[in-house]
């Protein structure tokens, strides 16, 4: 005994280091399964109130770019509303299909980060504003990534800029799916892994949320296709996707929670069983 | 001793605010960062116990992966430096650490920039490797670990010379 508490004093730096650095590791490692990152996250009141005051300043320097975002948004918005009109006024509207599934709450990003491989985003809204895990998130040009992680204020969502991150994805022109990952390298490409190979891939086709999941509705875009080679065994395509969204400068964003996705969930399960 | 404390807390503080507020959102040419905050561990006073050091270490490193979404890589590579300075200590100042005499704002160029410089590529090396995780990428933590290393001892070895000349 005497001899295990002696060695335990001596060496009681490197004991100290080791368990420390243990705990630290632990953490690394849990934060890279999706879920469970719950202790270490800047989804709590103290790195969100730290976020709020940088973004309260930062705010004002992105006025001018935010403004013509939304003006742009405004446009398109507007020739939808009028295609709309002239399309619809003759033919007969069936109100129990167009019953609205999204619920769509307005963010800002207190946080960005795309220099890291795995890059997340702290939003300003949380528990209170009935926001929770596994929402989409998304712009007016396109997609972001998918909210991880709530606090009763704020809330931390997986960039697609993020090598965990794998969503749905398809070509628009037909129905050819893939899933989309991102290699880490730049924040402008991200990468459309296991297409067929009978795709008629072509550059400059453009790439849209697939809607099998029940995160995303369908057709959300995500980027323009600007290469592509076929893999090693020559079964399938991997893409060079140039994404819409500018990942780099995010002012403001929608969360888009699925009302139906419980029923979704359920169904799916009850068919594995 | 009281002003010692007193210094460390605020430089503390100081540092991880820096870190969070400025450093974190620089992203020279996309993906290289400065990680200011270590500049704690290197003036930490040596006279103090290393267990508190190790200890204060962690705590740093763990609000910056809080603040920063990424686990606890910080908190691994900031208890590694703070482990393997006396190491360093010893071989960049010799004669100087034996005597326990070192005192950072006096003491000559070359030394204080080896011993930051080794430190600095140490913390970045363990960093990188734990945040892309992954041995297949070697090649991308080697060049994130050069280039952040540059920009960080420039930044520190500056930041250590403002402000070691503002207290004379």
């Amino acid at each position: 005994m005497q001899q295990i508490l002696n060695f335990v004093i001596r060496n009681k730096t490197f004991l100290l280091f080791l368990l420390l650095f243990s705990i630290a590791l632990a953490l690394t490692i849990q934060s890279h399964s999706y879920h469970r990152s719950k202790f270490i996250n800047s989804a709590n009141g103290l790195t969100g109130g730290v976020y709020s005051t940088i973004n309260s300043v930062d705010k004002y320097f992105n006025l001018k770019t935010e403004n013509d975002i939304l003006s742009e948004e405004n446009k398109r918005l507007r020739e939808q509303l009028f295609n709309r009109n002239t399309t619809t006024d003759s033919s007969f509207i069936d109100t129990t299909y167009s019953k609205s599934i999204y619920r769509v709450t307005i963010a800002d990003v207190y946080k960005n980060s795309y220099s890291s491989t795995n890059n997340y985003l702290t939003l300003n809204k949380g528990r209170n504003d009935s926001i929770k895990e596994d929402f989409g998130v998304i712009t007016s040009k396109g997609i972001i990534g998918i909210i991880d992680n709530t606090s009763n204020n704020y809330s931390r969502a997986l960039s697609i800029l993020n090598t965990r991150s794998r969503i749905n994805a398809k070509l628009k022109s037909t129905n050819h799916i893939g899933s989309l990952t991102w290699n880490g390298e730049s924040p402008i490409y991200a990468q459309l892994e296991d297409v067929s190979q009978f795709a008629p891939v072509k550059i400059g086709d453009t790439i849209q949320t697939g809607g099998q999941s029940s995160i995303f509705p369908k057709g959300i875009g995500i980027g323009t296709i600007s290469s592509f080679e076929s893999d090693i065994s020559g079964d399938t395509y991997t893409i060079q996707v140039k994404l819409f969204n500018d990942m780099t400068n995010i002012g403001t964003v929608y969360i888009l929670e699925n009302l139906d996705r419980n029923e979704i969930l359920n169904l799916e399960n009850s068919s594995d069983e | 001793m009281n002003n010692v404390t007193g210094i460390n807390i605020a430089r503390f503080i100081l540092l991880l605010l820096a870190q969070v507020v400025i450093c974190n959102q620089i992203n020279f040419l996309g993906y290289i960062n400065p990680y200011i905050y270590i500049i704690f561990i290197f003036l930490f006073p040596i006279r103090e116990e290393r267990l508190v050091l190790l200890l204060v270490s962690f705590l740093l490193g763990m609000f910056v992966d809080m603040f920063s979404d990424s686990g606890g890589v910080h908190a691994a590579a900031a208890v590694s430096l703070a482990y393997v300075r006396p190491i360093l200590l010893k071989s960049a100042f010799g004669m100087l650490y034996e005597h326990q005499s070192i005192k950072f704002s006096n003491t000559d160029m070359g030394s204080l920039i080896s011993y930051i410089s080794l430190g600095t590529l140490i913390h970045h090396l363990i960093l990188f490797s734990l945040e892309i995780f992954n041995i297949s990428n070697i090649l991308l933590i080697l060049q994130k670990t050069l280039f952040s290393s540059i920009f960080t001892i420039i930044l520190s070895v500056l930041i250590i010379i403002l402000f070691s000349r503002n207290k004379k």
